[in-house]
């Protein structure tokens, strides 16, 4: 988008609404990193923290939301401006999806920090540090329109699957040796299944980079066939 | 009664007005019962061509043609082309609705008279055809006799694409057909568009890329006197090739 509008006030209006986007994006980073920190220093008001935060996200989601329909019943917009506005409502959507399973896991956090602590935190922080970059990358992908980085991205999400995998098996030994343990582990395999579906709404964030750049649209590119990213 | 093969073909076409070169090596086809839309800004060429494939650049003095155009295989700038006769079979209808000062009726057959129909109820029965394919029939069917000059902008353009269409063409050229109507006259004449097309082929030039977008099925995007890109419309306005098209359509022009 090197040249600019001929419409000043347009131009600013999308500029705008990838501020937003990257304002939300910022937040619900954070999120996911403090309710993970929340659960390893057990420190549960730090989660009610995040619990709390989340309404900020919200607004923003409707901030976004309302830009871009104003700016598809304004200005009709057209190549990159329509696949740009069509792109940030997505996005939109899956960061604010992000930031509801932020609380997810801070939600979870205060049940697990009242009980015993059956084993140490190494593989979920792994997990959601993957799925924080994830993110951070999808919108710098989005920003800097780098379509090489949106497909790194892409390729990230098996290592948070197999991250989950791996907890889960361990999970499952521990239930089996002893049934009190079965409430702790199931609710860190929540934890866990949230920051899986959090790498997968930042791989559906860069899809939409994908769609963006190319004006294709990759996001069953496997169940259809075509090669990985 | 659907026929997609081009009916209109252009070969390496240049225009000049005098030194002046208004077109340069476009080549292209028009597909049959399509409408095609040609955009980019003014003095692209996108009216010089759409003059040209009717030969209306002929009445300009200090015009020159290179290339060829041939129209259903037959190259209309050839020495024994009829430039009537391409004008019959290829109509116009202009950016401001041109009745003659005459009535209703009158501005439909008076063509059709000059080629030599004169049988009065074979007139009655063209004038009725080319008014309701215009969708202008029920409106004006008990006010024949009365001037066009009485009846709205719209309405007088819909009696101009009647008019064109009272000489039976194949080929209905649009130089910016509804810049001078309210939206509602201009939604009219798009919906008729859409219905024309099924029997003639509609080669439409227009400054409003909605309606460009709305009504034709390809668009071909010009800018000084060349062809830059020329695809369906559905890419052209999602994700066009050419870095032009892409600056003009999304406002990132001059």
């Amino acid at each position: 988008m090197e040249k600019k509008h001929t419409s000043s006030s347009y131009e600013q209006e999308l500029q705008e609404v990838k501020e937003g986007l990257l304002q939300s994006g910022a937040l619900v980073e954070e999120a996911i990193g403090k309710a993970v920190k929340s659960l390893v220093d057990g420190d549960t008001e730090l989660a009610h923290a995040v619990i709390s935060g989340d309404r900020r996200v919200d607004e923003i989601d409707i901030d976004i939301e309302e830009r871009c329909i104003r700016l598809l019943a304004l200005r009709q917009p057209a190549a990159t401006d329509l696949r740009f506005i069509a792109t940030a409502i997505k996005v939109n959507g899956h960061l604010e999806r992000i930031g509801d399973m932020a609380v997810n896991i801070a939600e979870r956090v205060v049940l697990l920090n009242d009980l015993p602590r059956i084993k140490p935190y190494v593989d979920i922080p792994r997990m959601a540090d993957i799925a924080r970059k994830m993110i951070r990358d999808s919108l710098d992908a989005l920003v800097r329109q780098d379509l090489d980085l949106a497909n790194r991205v892409r390729r990230e999400d098996e290592k948070v699957d197999q991250l989950e995998d791996q907890i889960t098996r361990e999970l499952i030994t521990f239930m089996m040796e002893d049934p009190r343990r079965i409430h702790p582990a199931l609710l860190i395999m929540q934890v866990a299944k949230n920051i899986e579906r959090i790498s997968d709404h930042a791989e559906g964030i860069a899809h939409m980079v994908v769609f963006l750049i190319t004006g294709r649209i990759v996001r069953h590119a496997r169940s259809m066939g075509e090669e990985a990213p | 009664m659907v026929n997609r093969e081009a009916i209109i073909r252009l070969e390496n076409v240049y225009f000049f007005y005098e030194r002046f070169c208004a077109l340069a090596g476009v080549s292209m086809d028009f597909g049959a019962n399509r409408i095609t839309a040609l955009i980019g800004p003014s003095g692209c060429g996108k009216s010089t061509l759409l003059r040209l494939l009717n030969r209306m650049n002929d009445l300009i003095d200090g015009t020159r043609v290179e290339g060829r155009v041939f129209f259903e295989e037959q190259d209309i700038y050839a020495a024994d082309a009829d430039p009537v006769e391409i004008r019959r079979r290829i109509g116009m209808v202009f950016q401001k609705p041109n009745p003659f000062p005459k009535t209703i009726y009158k501005n439909l057959v008076y063509a059709p008279k000059l080629v030599g129909i004169s049988k009065k109820s074979e007139l009655d029965d063209l004038v009725e055809s080319s008014l309701r394919q215009a969708a202008l029939w029920e409106e004006v069917k008990d006010i024949l006799h009365r001037s066009a000059m009485t009846l709205s902008g719209g309405q007088q353009q819909r009696l101009c694409i009647a008019r064109a269409l009272a000489m039976k063409p194949d080929v209905i050229l649009m130089d910016e057909p509804t810049s001078a109507l309210d939206p509602i006259s201009t939604a009219k004449i798009e919906e008729l568009m859409d219905e024309l097309k099924k029997r003639y082929t509609i080669i439409i030039v227009t400054h409003n890329m909605q309606q460009a977008a709305r009504i034709s099925d390809k668009t071909a995007f010009f800018y000084l006197g060349r062809m830059i890109e020329y695809t369906d419309t559905s890419r052209i306005f999602t994700n066009p090739s050419e870095k032009q098209t892409e600056d003009y359509i999304t406002g990132r022009f001059g």
